[in-house]
């Protein structure tokens, strides 16, 4: 009895010891991988934001490149332009995605149909889609002009992408349309995540279709709003491809946000130390976000659970 | 439980008609615009139909640009080499934190998610120095290897909520039947797991094929490497853009993911939406 006990238990330590061995071997791989492509460049990054680095060398330069961008007097306009296209694009994308949730999840005919037919912007490459963009916010020749003009809304061709305003406001549009979906599928998978007798038991109790959607839906789909909303709001501030090829951040400068400005310094001008600078600007800013975003999330969820 | 009335139906497709305009009114621009011969594209004001259209321009873009179809090749084996690459990567490590506990668990995972932090524009210049000092530049691997890494954070959580879903009583009765670890990996959980393998695996290839661009702008400048999304901008030229047949092309060139979409959306879908977020 008693060396069968000692048995299992020294054959109980042999599993420990091997299973922490074992999950360490799986998540080595990944976790080096994430190092070679993330970690050291990012450190590398923070190295060069210390350097005059370009094409001729470099030299390390202490807080130079950081004085220079504080004293810089178009960077804070980048910032709030960065934040102000984060801000309006998530909200426009969690808006119109719940809304087009709440369609897909509506009991109508083809409703199958209409749930594959929301993927295409999410899943077809983004710089094929914005070419597509590109010619329906052409001036003289696109749709929505040509639709304008028939309609006299306006009264000549109108180039979207050549004013200040209408530019920054256009690629808003086309930022939305490709984050959309997958919000709404998000959103949808949610909905239908929630138990059918809650429903029920407000219907029998005679609640209106609103009193459901706003009582029952929205709490249970809270979580997932609250997740996507982050993650839309992190893609949304990187968001490269759909402003570099409609506009490149201009009309003068109306569309650059941090991140096309980071990508200019460093790539197009080759000033590779205040580029990381610049870089590094972006990463502070998110992180900065996404902790202020956490630590109010917590705090509403314990004023909730407290009540 | 209360049937829509006549009046909310109609409100209901009329709002979806809106939607579904919004979501689609770029491709059916695109096509149309394919289909305008080049000296009608530029006539105002504008029409929606006209008599001369037609598919000349499908026929043209392979002479306009002879590497059309490496190109369209290029993507689709990038975005393959890219999902083989992440997956090989995420499959164990999904693994370990569907199924263990064990110290730095969370630490490390969320230092995983805060990768998503990271786009790959921030981090150009050490990846270039870094990929130029590996050999790496200008090759297909310049593409696939940063592409791989940024799709890997997402795919261990997606994964992870799948696996926590299957039972773990299976591999417990195969642990005390004396089954080795790896056995049981390859044996008990990979199969029960497959569905949910092609969920992430059709979502990191639709990543991958998405992504397509900014990595290959700037680390590779060899042509027959060129994803389609880079090379499809030999249609603007210097001078003039030819716009029916960049259209053309591109049509053309999301077909091959469309149809990969079309076979496999009833599993990502569904799987998307049964699976991944409860976990």
């Amino acid at each position: 009895m008693i060396s069968k006990n000692s048995n299992s238990s020294s054959k109980w330590r042999e599993i420990l010891r091997s299973r922490t061995l074992f999950v360490w071997l799986l998540i080595t791989p990944a976790a080096l991988f994430m190092f070679l492509i993330v970690g050291w460049p990012l450190l590398e990054t923070i190295r060069l934001s210390f350097t005059n680095a370009g094409l001729g060398g470099e030299q390390y330069i202490g807080w130079e490149n950081y004085e220079k961008l504080l004293n810089n007097r178009k960077y804070p306009a980048i910032v709030g332009r960065t934040f102000y296209w984060m801000f309006l694009s998530v909200l426009l994308k969690m808006v119109i995605g719940t809304a087009g949730a709440l369609l897909l999840n509506a009991k109508i005919r083809g409703k199958a149909t209409f749930r594959v037919m929301v993927m295409p912007p999410w899943i077809v490459p983004m710089a094929i889609g914005c070419i597509g963009w590109l010619w329906l916010y052409n001036g003289h020749f696109g749709i929505l002009a040509g639709v304008l003009m028939r309609l006299g809304i306006i009264d000549g061709p109108f180039e979207f992408l050549a004013y200040k305003s209408s530019a920054f406001y256009s690629a808003v549009v086309t930022d939305v349309w490709i984050g959309t979906p997958m919000i709404a599928i998000f959103i949808l998978a949610a909905m239908q995540s929630v138990p059918d007798d809650l429903y029920e038991a407000a219907y029998v109790d005679g609640a209106s279709r609103w009193y459901r959607f706003r009582r029952i839906t929205i709490p249970q789909i809270m979580p997932v709003i609250v997740t996507m909303s982050l993650l839309s709001a992190i893609w949304t501030f990187n968001s490269f491809e759909v402003i570099w090829i409609l506009t490149e951040g201009g009309p003068r400068g109306a569309t650059t946000t941090m991140i096309i400005d980071t990508y200019k310094m460093a790539i197009a001008n080759y000033k590779f130390g205040y580029g990381a600078t610049r870089a590094l600007m972006v990463v502070l800013s998110l992180a900065v976000f996404s902790l202020l975003y956490l630590i109010l999330l917590n705090k509403v969820n314990e004023r909730y659970k407290t009540k | 439980m209360g049937k829509y009335t006549l009046l909310q139906k109609t409100g209901l497709y009329l709002a979806m008609t809106v939607f579904m305009t919004f979501i689609l009114l770029p491709f059916l621009e695109m096509f149309m615009a394919s289909l305008r011969p080049l000296e009608h594209l530029f006539r105002s004001p504008y029409q929606f139909w006209s008599n001369d259209m037609s598919f000349q321009a499908y026929f043209d873009i392979w002479n306009t640009v002879p590497m059309l179809a490496r190109y369209i090749f290029n993507s689709v084996f990038l975005a393959s080499v890219t999902t083989a690459l992440c997956l090989s990567f995420v499959i164990p490590a999904a693994y370990a934190y569907a199924r263990f506990h064990f110290k730095g668990k969370s630490v490390t995972l969320g230092l995983f998610l805060a990768v998503n932090m990271f786009a790959g524009a921030v981090l150009l210049i050490p990846l270039y120095k870094l990929l130029r000092s590996m050999g790496l530049l200008n090759t297909y691997a310049a593409m696939f290897v940063p592409g791989a890494a940024f799709l890997v954070p997402t795919g261990i959580w997606l994964l992870k909520s799948y696996l926590e879903k299957i039972p773990i009583e299976l591999e417990e009765s195969a642990w005390i039947d004396g089954a080795s670890r790896i056995y049981i990996l390859r044996k008990v959980v990979i199969p029960l797991a497959v569905p949910g393998l092609i969920v992430v695996g059709v979502a990191t290839f639709i990543g991958a094929y998405a992504q397509q661009f900014l990595f290959a702008i700037t680390f590779n400048q060899k042509r027959e490497f060129m994803p389609l999304p880079a090379g499809i901008f030999e249609f603007v030229g210097y001078q003039s853009v030819i716009w029916n047949q960049l259209m053309a092309a591109s049509i053309v060139g999301i077909i091959p993911v469309l149809l990969i979409f079309l076979f496999l959306q009833r599993y990502l879908v569904e799987g998307l939406t049964k699976g991944a977020l409860k976990g």
